[in-house]
């Protein structure tokens, strides 16, 4: 089954990349994405998956993370076709192979429990994004490319030479060295101190660089503004949710360390950091689509935050990344079909996306309500949970700090999005002959219905698969 | 075998210094070309004996950070025609100040992480270390991008001979390290570097400032 799970999107892939029609491989996407859906129902529902003497394995963490990143690539794998078929003139074959291929990539790094493999399935990850940003050939989507490249591959370099530490932390000791998850989690508290912590350090810095945490964020605008909006979604909501889980397997062995609490500390830091960093480069976003961007990197901050903090605010945390990756998936599809509309994505440009897209103009508007915390939505009770969580803790100064973050945020948001769908169209919106067409909104509206349903009520098989992972990483039985 | 590892390790941290401090190209790439070789080397000492996965291992790595990635970095700036970093964002006395700064640190750092086997050479980690930070000191003050490719490689150098230490315990963490090369050689180079000499006919990533806020 672990096998099946992550060789079925390559196997796909590899079909997509020799079948010769153009207009019929994006369909490949959509039923390599069913397949891989129905496969994780199948070994989520059917129990234990392990293969290779526990290097791949599913813990009830990777279960959580492994069903969202499989639904989040289906909705997105919908609307490739649609996209698609509006750039006949562009072959889509590595479009389509890297697709299915960072899928596959994905699946391995969510099951791996043995460190190296995980890094090196966060390395094949890069290497399949990287035509997938580059897709639209301009000099802009190469120069966003060169800095995903530039800045991910340093940031592979030292996660790598933190695992180096991390292994010689247990060989320091005279212990057995190995990289297996579950050894490192009981041999965490005779691993030597000093070693472990720079791991965790330089391993923070790597992975968060894929994360896109602050100060290790800079690709991200640059990506997510240049690529087309369903490889934004699939980054925000896919790729950044399977560098959490990372950072989270690190953070699981240091828990069980002494330096817990140092790590906590330095995950609350770099969550507020993060935030503070967003909130001041989204006001006056001029650009919608870094707009996105810098969103993105405010909820990685709301991650990480609300897993230093810990207690309560895990389970917000891990739902978080739920209810910000559909959220984001509503965001950067209607935004990409607002690009496809006025062909600009300045707010100078685009006014009046109410009228011109009569459906994505609204889902815009209503993901930007949601992603901003306001009720309803998904990501108002997610946040509402970190920051109850929080103030039981009793870190009233980080409560603090997090409300304000969040209200500057929803300002400068609002002010860019509100810019863009009010008003009467801009003489921009002739120029262009696109309108909204069902393939290329259902998706959304699929997203939307998720994220804002899950603010009502959270399905009861969901909260216990949440619960399960949140005390599975707080190390309760 | 031992006692060679030092002299290597020292050289390692002087073509360090020329990479910094020289502005014609080709030197850089000889730099870090002879120090792939030298790695490759230094694999065979530090596992100290002569069986075929560590000899393969040794050759692929020279063969790889020695010769292929040289190659084709040669290559790119033939055909780009370009033979000196004209504009480092720091000059290269400074960058050779801060390289030499950054050294000294990484030798007080090292000393707060301990290595265990007595048998190793103790300036592995200073020199892995420097060698870390005399990478990110090339990639962050030179402009031009096949110098910030070179800058990555020094990098990747220094992970490398970290991964030294581990050589005995978990030589797959040692294949991953060659695995980053493929990974530079495949991607950064072959195509980033040839389709940003044709996009903008020059390899310098001032071209590549537009995307800024």
């Amino acid at each position: 089954m672990a096998w099946l799970l992550f060789l079925v999107p390559l196997l796909f892939a590899g079909v997509a990349a020799l079948v010769p029609s153009n207009r019929w491989r994006p369909w490949l996407v959509p039923v390599g994405g069913l397949t891989h859906l129905i496969l994780t129902g199948l070994a989520i529902t059917r129990g234990p998956v392990s293969a290779l003497q526990g290097w791949l394995a599913l813990d009830p963490l990777s279960t959580l993370v492994l069903g969202f990143v499989s639904v989040v690539f289906f909705l997105c794998a919908l609307y490739a076709p649609g996209y698609l078929a509006l750039r006949p003139e562009r072959s889509n074959r590595v479009f389509c192979a890297c697709l299915l291929t960072m899928l596959g990539m994905m699946t391995l790094l969510i099951l791996a429990h043995h460190l190296g493999l995980m890094w090196v399935a966060i390395e094949a990850t890069t290497l399949a994004t990287a035509p997938l940003l580059f897709f639209n050939h301009t000099p802009h989507s190469l120069e966003a490319t060169w800095k995903y490249l530039l800045i991910g591959s340093v940031g592979i370099a030292l996660a790598l030479l933190g695992t180096f530490f991390l292994a010689y932390s247990s060989l320091h000791e005279g212990l057995e060295p190995t990289l297996l998850l579950e050894d490192l989690i009981r041999l965490a508290p005779n691993l030597s101190r000093p070693w472990l912590h720079a791991a965790f350090v330089l391993l923070l810095v790597g992975y968060g660089t894929k994360m896109g945490l602050a100060p290790m964020h800079t690709w991200k605008p640059d990506a997510y503004g240049e690529a087309p909006g369903l490889v934004g979604a699939l980054l925000a909501g896919g790729v950044t949710s399977c560098a959490f889980l990372a950072i989270l397997r690190f953070y699981q062995i240091c828990r069980n360390a002494p330096e817990a609490a140092f790590t906590r500390e330095i995950l609350v830091f770099i969550g507020l950091f993060s935030m503070a960093v967003a909130a001041v480069f989204m006001v006056r976003q001029r650009d919608f689509k870094r707009m996105l961007a810098y969103s993105s990197v405010e909820h990685m901050g709301i991650l990480v935050l609300g897993i230093g903090i810990g207690g309560a605010a895990t389970f917000g945390a891990l739902l978080h990344m739920i209810t910000n990756g559909l959220t984001k998936g509503v965001m950067f599809l209607s935004a990409g079909n607002i690009h496809r509309a006025y062909d600009s994505k300045s707010t100078d440009d685009v006014r009046g996306a109410m009228q011109r897209l009569p459906v994505s103009g609204p889902l815009f508007l209503a993901g930007f309500l949601m992603v901003t915390g306001a009720p309803p939505g998904g990501p108002f009770i997610s946040e509402f949970t970190i920051l109850i969580g929080t103030i039981h803790a009793g870190n009233y100064v980080v409560a603090g700090l997090f409300l304000a973050l969040l209200a500057i945020v929803f300002i400068g948001m609002g002010a860019t999005v509100l810019r863009v769908v009010q008003g009467t169209p801009s003489p921009r919106a002739a120029t262009t002959t696109y309108r909204d067409r069902p393939q290329l909104v259902i998706p959304i509206i699929i997203f939307f219905v998720l994220a804002l349903s899950l603010g009502l009520f959270i399905p009861h098989p969901l909260e216990t698969l949440l619960h399960n992972a949140a005390a599975y990483l707080e190390g309760k039985p | 075998m031992n006692k060679f590892i030092d002299p290597i390790l020292v050289l390692v941290l002087l073509l360090n210094f020329v990479a910094l401090g020289a502005s014609r190209m080709r030197t850089v790439i000889q730099a870090v070309a002879v120090q792939g070789v030298l790695l490759g080397v230094l694999i065979v000492l530090a596992h100290g004996s002569l069986m075929a996965w560590v000899m393969m291992m040794a050759v692929a790595t020279v063969l790889l950070k020695g010769v292929v990635i040289p190659r084709m970095l040669f290559n790119a700036i033939r055909d780009v025609v370009i033979r000196r970093e004209v504009e480092p964002i720091i000059g290269f006395i400074a960058s050779l100040f801060l390289g030499a700064v950054g050294t000294g640190l990484a030798v007080l750092f090292s000393r707060t992480l301990p290595i265990a086997h007595s048998d190793m050479s103790s300036l592995i980690v200073p020199a892995a270390l420097s060698t870390v930070l005399t990478g990110f000191l090339m990639l962050t003050t030179r402009t031009k991008a096949i110098t910030q490719v070179v800058g990555y490689l020094i990098l990747e150098n220094g992970v490398f001979i970290f991964g030294m230490l581990l050589m005995e315990a978990i030589p797959f963490l040692v294949e991953l390290g060659v695995l980053l090369d493929l990974f530079v050689a495949i991607f950064v180079m072959g195509i980033i570097i040839h389709k940003i000499s044709r996009e903008f006919s020059s390899v310098s990533t001032h071209m590549l400032s537009e995307l800024k806020e």
